[in-house]
């Protein structure tokens, strides 16, 4: 019997190649390709008055020097905005070089191609550009103050404006026994996977045909973007995802300026032209996150239980808006997470400011959710005296209560419908794993030595696997070799091994023998992306689709070959025996030569495979009208909507009664993806993404100047968590099947990410006895919190709150 | 104006992973251009060219090194070895197979620093507690693992190593 490996923790199969140096990132393509630099915007809002370029062209070894003038056709508009919603007021996007106008630091106005790097970062040092400053906007405040303007003809600076509401929250709240609103901030970060963006353009002029290769999580979505861009017919075009050093979401935006413009110049020159992002670059022009202000109002009874809750944010999208508001809606929506709000209003403002834009990191909107709503119940439970665990299962939607429609339109533009999980059991495993109920007389037993310490809480609801959908092409060779292909790209999720272990199972093969392809439109053209944790559930159930067709085929073959019924037929191991008489077999590699009526007998399953050729009928066709010739099967899998993961951590830190440093001394996580593929791989995603999550709540943050300027631009300046930072990662595990896809998968990517900063805001206020409302949060900042709750007599700064008599 | 002098060109020779390259490069390139481009071994990685980062890490005379801070002409008449030197596919290093083993990577983009510069490490202290494990790999940055299955890889690394040694095997 075959060992089943859905579920077991497989060593990754791409491994041994990435250890030993054998990875293939974009970077390590193209050696003999000219390179691009570009000369980006110093200032954060100008005019472009003068280009001059002619100090650049003199240097030996440059090839050309291009300017927005230099753009033909389409290449030369605006850049798409690529996901349009009816909330966009104002949708603003850049050019691929800066026309006229530059609206952050970082932003391409010059590119630059020469031999190598060198020569071309020589070049672009000499390339003047004069200026006419306009007044810098930087800063939520400042842009919704609206008295200076990103874009002249985005009026008070607004992008987009939405407004959701169940139920009816006014007179809800005006009825509520207690009120509270809360002031919150969360600044920006950003995903800073350790590869930055990269392209490798390859024109071949005889065949007209352009490959690229691009460092993207979606590379559908580029080779689409660069036909269009470059007016060439579709099936001209391929674009490969190689090896990918880290996405986390800066990826899924697309078409970056570089990808427009790698592919454009290589064809324009007729030779091959890469580019690879250094560090600044990626932290002046890729994308940023996070960064929002709200304001919660919230409606509750004298056990903590919601009436109502009326949510206001404002959101900064940076300079541009090329991929609409999914951010700011993710957040609107999961900020309920776990809980039944009653009556729910939400309204959002997306804001334009002179900065890097805001595209998706990992969680997308939904860390920011997560912290308005868990800050919220962390309030609830400090005014009403009740414990913090306690508020929240209060207000836990059951899991007799599933499937549950919130009333709200998600991210993909269909019902908020969570289909599964069982949140009492969650939090119940979680207060097991870090011991809740100890930890009030640990607390005073560390106070008495005069120790601060304090635990944290936090749960959410995430949304994965969002459609349209993925497709999955299993081919059998006659080798028995089995090639997988899917479309969806791979960064490091271990596509390559998980999507080999449904196949494996699913076709009764070796997983040695199976092989799997990513992100390659020669391979799969038709596929979405990798995003929205969607990777396990949309291309594990489109290649498992695939397989079973595959497998359907060769169990036809195959009964025909033994003259046996199909459902007296299994396969194991590569071959198909009879049920209770495996010495009537068949390999799966002979069925393969079966399936192709031209039997060239190249190899020994096509010799082997004569044996079974019966006598055939004159008067069919060799290749059946609703049949195909070889051993292949293709399928894609379509979700009616996104199936609803879920967790819960728990943190205890410390924070040192002189210094205010803040410490970690344990971090515990629950979580519930459903039908775990591979359980060591779902672990690695949980810890790198707490570890992210940790970054953003107390080290990492996008420093900008009131002139707009980046002052962190570096990893010297930019504290991304080292492993000194990171505390080792406690976990725990539900699997809550999905109902909605047939492996019942839902997604693992953004789990570990999503609660961190709530959780680490709730622990860090146990310990302090004061409102957090600002994260991140670093020991100078705590030192003054502490002091004006000194000075203040420990009143809280940013929360009002009224109790009523009930009426 | 100064115009880049073509003739600034210097011949170096290097030996990595046991080889000897000879090449005509400009003082100014960089260890970590020269090993991926020149000599084609792209397993080092470059994640910030400023010294921050350590994917970059390389091992000049068995010592820890960041490439993108060392110029190819200083490296003159050292010993490089990267992680293409440490190990094949078919027949990989303790280091390089403690992460496999212990699921230490995940894009593998940060994992050729890693792995030089665990091997450095455990070759100085061929038995790590758990707290040295961490702080040996605490001056390299990765993205993905949130270094926790890293930290088991050097400790694995180690009992690898030193089983092979018992084992009379070839440790390098
Ligand atoms: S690339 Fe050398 S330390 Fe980052
Ligand atoms: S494995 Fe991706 S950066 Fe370390």
């Amino acid at each position: 019997m075959t060992t089943r490996q859905f579920g077991a923790p497989v060593k990754r199969k791409e491994d041994p190649r990435l250890v030993t140096g054998n990875g293939r990132y974009v970077d390590d393509l193209g050696h003999d390709a000219w390179e691009a630099a570009f000369v980006r915007s110093p200032h954060a809002h100008a005019r472009i008055v003068d280009i001059d370029v002619d100090g650049a062209v003199d240097v030996d070894g440059v090839i050309a020097v291009f300017t927005h003038e230099d753009l033909d056709g389409p290449a030369g508009d605006r850049l798409p905005l690529l996901i349009p919603h009816p909330s966009i007021e104002a949708g603003r996007t850049g050019y691929a070089l800066a026309k006229d106008e530059v609206n952050h630091v970082g932003e391409a106005i010059v590119m630059v191609v020469a031999r190598d790097r060198y020569i071309a970062e020589d070049a672009a040092q000499r390339i003047v550009v004069t200026y006419e400053f306009l007044t810098p906007v930087v800063g939520i405040a400042t842009s919704r103050d609206g008295s200076d303007l990103v874009h002249d003809d985005a009026p008070g600076n607004v992008a987009a404006h939405l407004l959701q509401e169940v139920g009816n929250v006014e007179p809800a709240m005006a009825a509520a026994p207690h009120t509270l609103t809360l002031d919150l901030e969360i600044e920006r970060s950003a995903c800073m996977p350790m590869e930055g963006k990269g392209v490798h353009a390859h024109w071949d002029s005889d065949e007209q045909r352009m490959r690229i290769h691009s460092s993207t999580q979606t590379s559908t979505g580029v080779r689409a973007a660069v036909a269009a861009k470059l007016e060439l017919p579709l099936a001209q075009v391929e674009c490969i995802a190689p090896d990918v050093g880290g996405g986390f979401g800066v990826k899924i935006m697309h078409p970056w300026p570089e990808e427009v413009l790698v592919p454009w110049a290589a064809r324009r020159l007729d030779h091959d032209v890469k580019w690879t992002e250094d560090r600044r670059e990626h932290f002046t022009s890729s994308a940023h996150e996070r960064g929002q202000l709200q304001k919660v109002t919230v409606g509750f009874d004298d056990d903590g239980r919601l009436l109502a809750l009326d949510v206001k944010f404002w959101h900064d999208n940076g300079a541009y808006l090329p991929y609409g508001v999914i951010v700011p809606i993710i957040t609107a929506t999961q900020l309920l997470g776990p809980y039944k709000p009653q009556n729910y209003r939400v309204e959002f403002w997306s804001m334009y400011t002179n900065t890097v834009l805001v595209t998706p990191y990992r969680g997308a909107g939904r860390p920011q959710g997560c912290y308005a709503m868990e800050r919220t119940m962390d309030a609830i439970a400090a005014e009403l005296g009740i414990d913090r665990a306690e508020v929240r299962s209060r207000n836990f939607i059951q899991p007799e209560e599933m499937p549950y429609d919130q009333g709200l339109l998600f991210q993909d533009g269909r019902p908020l419908k969570y289909d599964s999980g069982d949140f009492p059991a969650s939090l119940a495993k979680l207060k097991a794993l870090v011991g809740w109920d100890d930890f009030a007389a640990y607390k005073k037993e560390a106070e008495a030595q005069g120790r601060k310490v304090g635990l944290g809480i936090g749960c959410y609801v995430e949304g994965t696997g969002v459609g349209p959908y993925e497709g999955g092409h299993v081919h059998v060779e006659t080798s028995g070799r089995v090639n997988v292909a899917t479309g969806l790209t791979t960064q490091g999720q271990g596509h390559q091994t998980i999507l080999a272990q449904i196949v494996a199972d699913e076709l009764g093969v070796s997983i040695d023998d199976v092989h799997v392809t990513t992100g390659d439109t020669r391979r799969m053209p038709y596929a979405v992306g990798t995003f929205a944790s969607r990777g396990a559930v949309m291309s594990g159930n489109a290649v498992a689709l695939a397989a079973r067709a595959v497998r359907a085929k060769a169990l036809r073959i195959a009964a025909d070959a033994l003259e046996v019924s199909e459902d007296d037929l299994q396969i194991e191991d590569g071959t198909i025996s009879v049920k209770g008489a495996p010495n009537a077999s068949i390999a799966l590699s002979t069925v393969a030569v079966m399936s192709n009526p031209l039997r060239y007998a190249f190899d020994e399953s096509a010799k082997a495979a004569t044996q079974f050729a019966g006598a055939f009928d004159p008067d069919k066709p060799p290749v059946a009208d609703d049949d195909e010739p070889g051993l292949e099967g293709k399928d894609f899998y379509s979700p009616t909507q996104a199936t609803f993961a879920n967790g819960m951590h728990a943190a205890i830190v410390e924070t040192d009664p002189v210094t205010a440093e803040i410490r970690i001394l344990r971090y515990c996580v629950i979580h519930d993806c459903g039908t775990v593929v591979n359980p060591m791989i779902v672990e690695g995603q949980v810890h790198g993404g707490v570890a992210q999550g940790i970054g953003g709540a107390l080290y990492e943050r996008m420093v900008y100047d009131e002139s707009g300027q980046l002052l962190n631009a570096s990893f010297m300046d930019f504290l991304m968590p080292y492993a000194s930072e990171v505390p080792h990662i406690e976990t725990d595990h539900l699997e809550t099947p999905s109902p909605l896809n047939p492996l019942g998968i839902k997604g693992a990517g953004e789990a570990g990410t999503i609660p961190v900063t709530a959780v680490i805001a709730s622990a860090i206020e146990d310990a302090e006895g004061f409102p957090i409302r600002s994260m991140p949060i670093s020991p100078t900042e705590l030192w003054d919190l502490r002091r004006q709750h000194a000075h203040a007599g420990a009143s809280p700064t940013s929360q009002t709150s009224t109790t009523e008599e009930s009426a | 104006m100064t115009t880049i002098d073509e003739t600034l060109r210097v011949p170096v020779t290097l030996t990595v992973n046991g080889v000897a390259h000879t090449r005509t490069v400009e003082p100014r390139r960089l260890l970590s251009d020269f090993l991926r481009h020149d000599l084609r071994l792209t397993g080092t990685h470059v994640g910030c060219e400023h010294g921050v980062c350590g994917a970059c890490t390389v091992l000049v005379d068995g010592d820890p090194m960041r490439s993108c801070l060392m110029f190819a002409v200083s490296a003159q008449g050292h010993e490089i070895t990267t992680t293409e030197g440490l190990g094949t596919q078919e027949d990989m290093g303790p280091v390089q197979q403690a992460f496999v083993e212990c699921h230490g990577l995940q894009c593998g983009f940060c994992t050729p620093g890693f792995i030089t510069t665990i091997t450095a490490f455990i070759e100085e202290n061929p038995d790590p507690t758990e707290a040295e494990a961490r702080e040996a790999i605490s001056g390299n940055l990765c993205r993905c693992t949130g270094y926790q299955n890293i930290c088991k890889a050097v400790l694995r690394a180690a009992e690898i190593r030193r089983q092979g040694a018992t084992e009379g095997g070839d440790v390098p």
